[in-house]
């Protein structure tokens, strides 16, 4: 007689919603006659949403289930939630964007969902085995998005290059977990952690090898440098709402299994391991702002900065500490809210096929479009870390962090870096600002669904950067539990 | 008498077999296949843990279940990508998909 198990599905339930409607999507777009895309939209709207109510009804139950496979305690749920919010804000600039490219099916939502789906796994995953499976769900709808616009050269060449590099890396990644499960006997973090109790990473020869290829593995999908080659190709190439969706959403995942396995799971080799990640935190910064600074393309620019700011938020996970990560998390909040609003503006002033990505096309937008220049400066002001917005404060704690962990080389460089990136991003502002007005038949609509999206994300860029006691308590909380 | 070295080796050369064809490689379709190699290769890691680690818990083996599911998964995607590219643009060589440099 085999006993079964009791299964605890109250841990999954923001992704059994998220996948309801995925599935709920597929069906109508298959049997429903003309004009779809609204009731498409609302459906994975109402999807997100009831995954968010879900997610933070949820807030202190730290539920587990499934052989402690997944856990769904404050630091998952507070993923979670930032997974629905950029999935709300990721359709907002969708809509406007699909039917100007006209490419629009209803194949869209289903990515963007059940690419979602992977990630909430990931962020609650308390297993190596749902680690891997969270990883791979969440990339592979990820390289058809990027390949989404079909009759386009450049998006098929960021599929390829998307989906070469993620499964070179997931290979890596499954051969390290491997080794780490040859050494161990388990894969488990709970158990990890005992395992490793006694035990020193370079006298284990397998132990080292595993989890130096893991690491590998996940800095390819974090695109750390120097494993960020494939970054801004496939930015470039990507639909632009899908490239700001990939800036945010699958990094914060990243990080919230990279903070779970270095952390909980690893946390006794942390000591050994932080110089490794000192260096790729360093190299990473500094690759991102000395070739941003080269760019003469919008989305390439935001390509490379967001590999800097992944550089940032390393630095918070390079400190091992409690405050490390809960500003790691504040960082993630206010990186979602300001690239989703740069990347919204880059839509706005953009047009059909793709034209009007270079930055000196913007130069004296300020006098014929004030409101979408005063927008982007403020996201601008906003990456570039200048108070009182959110990329300031999100810098403020990880730099505190790092200084009060003892790593004041690395905070130096941080703010060294900050530095750096003033000039490319203000240069933004100045060509918006200071330059004359180009020649060009620039003709701006204001869509509404656009719009909501712009101004959401302009409201979170203030908000993080004028009042963010809510949201420090909301840090707080959410790393309750995880230490 | 195979002991768990001989796994290891084994998978250890397949591994490095699917790297290099990645690398080297000019064909898309035989760059799908030197993936596969290298997802099989953990595979056999696992199997062979599992056999000689703790052969009462099956972790390993349900592991390399959950792998092939998954490379089968990352497989079709790949090869729709590459059916894509081949339909639309006549390309398989990917020396040629170069169109983007910073």
């Amino acid at each position: 007689m085999i006993e079964i198990p009791f299964i605890n599905l109250a841990v999954i339930y923001p992704e059994i919603a998220i996948f309801t409607a995925s599935v709920i999507v597929l069906l109508v777009d298959l049997f429903m006659k003309g004009e779809k895309q609204g009731t498409l939209s609302t459906i994975t709207m109402l999807g997100f949403a009831a995954a968010a109510i879900i997610a933070s009804r949820q807030w202190f139950h730290f539920e587990t289930g499934f052989s402690d496979a997944l856990i769904a305690d404050n630091f998952a749920l507070v993923f979670k939630l930032l997974f629905c919010a950029a999935g709300v804000l990721t359709l907002f600039l969708s809509v406007h964007y699909l039917n100007r490219e006209k490419i629009f099916r209803g194949e869209y939502f289903f990515l963007i969902l059940s690419s979602t789906v992977g990630m909430m796994i990931l962020a609650s995953a308390n297993e190596l085995i749902t680690a891997f499976l969270g990883l791979e769900v969440m990339s592979v709808p990820l390289y058809l998005l990027a390949g989404y616009d079909k009759k386009k050269l450049l998006s098929n060449e960021a599929a390829l290059k998307y989906f070469l590099m993620g499964a070179f890396a997931s290979g890596i990644l499954i051969y390290g977990i491997a080794f780490v499960y040859g050494n161990l006997g388990t894969t488990n973090f709970d158990e990890i952690y005992r395992a490793l109790q006694g035990k020193t990473l370079y006298g284990e020869p397998l132990l080292l090898l595993g989890l130096g290829l893991i690491l590998i593995g996940f800095s390819f999908k974090t695109a750390f440098v120097p494993f960020h080659s494939w970054v801004p190709d496939v930015y470039v190439g990507t639909p632009t709402p899908a490239t700001a969706f990939f800036s945010i959403a699958p990094k914060a995942a990243g990080f919230a299994i990279l903070f779970r396995l270095l952390f909980k799971a690893f946390a006794p080799m942390m000591p050994d391991i932080t110089g490794i990640l000192w260096v790729l935190a360093v190299l990473t910064m500094f690759a991102g702002n000395l070739i941003a600074i080269a760019q003469r393309n919008i989305k390439r620019m935001l390509a490379y900065s967001s590999i800097a700011h992944a550089g940032y938020i390393l630095i918070a996970l390079t400190t091992g500490t409690a405050d490390g990560a809960k500003a790691a998390i504040l960082y993630l909040l206010a990186y979602t809210a300001m690239n989703v609003g740069a990347f919204g503006i880059v839509i706005l002033l953009g047009r059909e096929g793709e034209k009007d990505l270079s930055i000196a096309g913007y130069s004296g937008l300020s006098r014929r479009h004030p409101i979408a220049a005063a927008a982007m400066a403020l996201f601008m002001f906003s990456l570039a870390g200048i108070p009182p917005t959110a990329g300031f404060i999100g810098k403020f704690y990880i730099f505190r962090g790092a200084v009060s962990a003892g790593f004041i080389w690395l905070a130096i460089l941080g703010v060294v870096n900050s530095l750096i990136s003033v000039y490319y991003y203000l240069r933004v502002i100045v060509i918006m600002y200071m330059k004359p007005e180009a020649e060009s038949d620039r003709v701006i609509t204001y869509p509404l669904s656009l719009m909501v999206a712009i101004i959401l994300a302009a409201w979170g860029t203030v908000q993080i950067g004028i009042f963010p006691n809510s949201w420090l308590n909301l840090v707080r909380d959410s790393v309750s539990g995880f230490f | 008498m195979a002991t768990l070295e001989h796994y290891l080796i084994l998978s250890a050369i397949l591994f490095c077999i699917g790297v290099f064809g990645l690398l080297s490689r000019r064909n898309a379709v035989g760059i799908l296949m030197s993936i596969e190699l290298m997802f099989n290769s953990a595979n056999i890691n696992f199997v062979a843990f599992s056999k000689f680690i703790n052969p009462d818990i099956l972790t390993g083996q349900i592991f390399s279940v959950f792998v092939i599911a998954i490379a089968a998964a990352e497989a079709a995607v790949g090869l729709a990508i590459v059916v894509l590219l081949y339909r639309n643009f006549d390309i398989v060589n990917i020396d040629k998909i170069n169109f983007m440099k910073w």
